[in-house]
């Protein structure tokens, strides 16, 4: 068992489908984040058999919610505080996206006007389909 | 805040009633209209070519006393400079009280209008909607059948990127008893979109490729165009081009009160010998759009003529 150190202060994004951690990683930004990061793969969960966790030093206010919504609503987003678990947050797929995902319609505003924000509502919160808000293109998890 | 019409559903069932009685009114009483508009100046900022609907609101504007400015392609205005829509309507909202876009690039509309101080009219954004089309299509229906409501309405064509179409799908799907047949080729069939709407809302339709087959179930046949300018690839456009001919011969399969619509230009779609046809409308329903864009002129700055 790999050992990281316990977090004084910040976020554990707990049960994240193992093999996640590296997409979700990206859709958060923490590349451009200058705090500490951990990632542990792969790690034994009595639930998921194996689950990915992400642990980040610093506040929940850095962290994109939706972005983790959209991508899995099952993944646990824990605040840390002195040391412990201070409140769980629960996820829900996001009726609105704002920069999380890109339209990829070459015939759609947001390819060529200057810092639009990429903006999706949900359309059918069965399906998980989101629609682009400038031009209507269908989104689902499995356009990544 | 301004209001805006960027997609037909804008406006409701009642707003459009409204609106539709107004043309009706301009129809019958031009003169009364002569100067509704007078000290007012609409910008038709068309950044792809367009003739009929140019001119429609530029004709509209002048039959309401008002002016006109504008530019009629990208590469009279700044966006050859880079200017981005919403930099632009910014500078337009100086200059005009109202503005009818057209881009090639679908949503620019929407953009311009969240930065518009005066009212933005979608006069056609790529593949996607083109309301005042709807409206004028709406109307021509209304004042030849004389109801909107219990009809079998036929597109048939380009219902992939005939964005006409889409944007007359969804307007009808409001009213009661519309039934769809949608006759295309299976590469241009409509988008996604629109046929999830249409089961969300539980509505009949049925897509066919065969316009002979369809032809005799219909009260109204919307024809389109193959547009060009929606495909990447010219070998795709001319296998689908000449697709769907409508000739003297299939219009006898055709009920006697079946009326015949097209947004135009036409190419090759519709025979010329059809156009004697009495059951042939799309000349008229190109002077209805003059109606009913002078109409929401009107409306859209909140004039009202006594």
């Amino acid at each position: 068992m790999l050992n990281i150190s316990g977090l004084e202060n910040g976020v554990v994004l707990d049960h994240i489908p193992a093999g996640m951690s590296m997409e979700l990683y990206k859709y958060l930004n923490l590349d451009k984040f200058d705090c500490q990061v951990a990632i542990i793969k792969n790690a034994d969960s009595q639930k998921m058999g194996k689950k990915d966790i992400i642990k980040i030093s610093g506040g929940l206010d850095q962290i994109n919610l939706d972005a983790i919504g959209f991508l899995d609503k099952n993944i646990t987003v824990n605040i840390i505080t002195n040391g412990k678990v201070s409140e769980k947050k629960r996820l829900h797929l996001p009726k609105k996206l704002t920069n999380v995902i890109r339209c990829k319609n070459p015939r759609c505003i947001s390819s060529i006007e200057q810092e639009l924000p990429q903006i999706f509502f949900l359309s059918d919160p069965k399906e998980a389909v989101y629609r682009c808000m400038y031009c209507e293109e269908r989104y689902t998890k499995n356009d990544k | 805040m301004p209001r805006h019409l960027l997609n037909p559903m804008d406006f409701s069932v009642e707003e459009l009633d409204k609106l539709m009685d107004l043309a009706g009114d301009i129809e019958r009483n031009p003169d009364k209209y002569a100067h509704a508009c007078d000290r007012k100046t609409l910008a038709t900022c068309f950044y792809e070519p367009s003739t009929r609907t140019r001119l429609s609101f530029e004709g509209a504007m002048y039959h309401l006393g008002g002016h006109v400015i504008g530019f009629a392609s990208a590469d009279s205005s700044s966006a050859s400079k880079g200017e981005s829509v919403s930099d632009t309507i910014r500078i337009i909202s100086c200059y005009a009280d109202i503005c009818a876009m057209r881009h090639p690039k679908e949503g620019a509309p929407l953009v311009a209008s969240l930065k518009s101080r005066i009212p933005v009219i979608n006069a056609g954004d790529g593949g996607h909607q083109h309301p005042t089309q709807t409206l004028t299509d709406l109307l021509t229906i209304r004042s030849l059948k004389g109801h909107l409501d219990n009809i079998t309405i036929g597109l048939c064509g380009d219902l992939k990127f005939g964005r006409t179409v889409h944007s007359l799908i969804e307007a009808l799907s409001r009213y009661e008893n519309v039934r769809f047949v949608l006759i295309s080729p299976p590469e241009l069939r409509v988008p996604g979109y629109i046929t999830e709407m249409l089961d969300h809302k539980n509505l009949q339709y049925r897509e066919m490729q065969n316009l002979e087959e369809a032809i005799p179930t219909l009260d109204i046949l919307y024809m389109t165009r193959v547009q060009r300018e929606r495909f990447f690839n010219e070998d795709d456009y001319i296998r689908m081009k000449d697709f769907y001919i409508l000739t003297k011969e299939k219009m006898k399969l055709a009920r006697e009160d079946m009326l015949v619509l097209h947004p135009l230009p036409r190419v090759n779609e519709i025979s010329v010998e059809v156009d004697d046809d009495p059951r042939a409308v799309y000349f008229r329903q190109a002077q209805y759009g003059m109606y009913i864009r002078m109409a929401l002129i009107l409306t859209l700055l909140g004039l009202e003529v006594q």
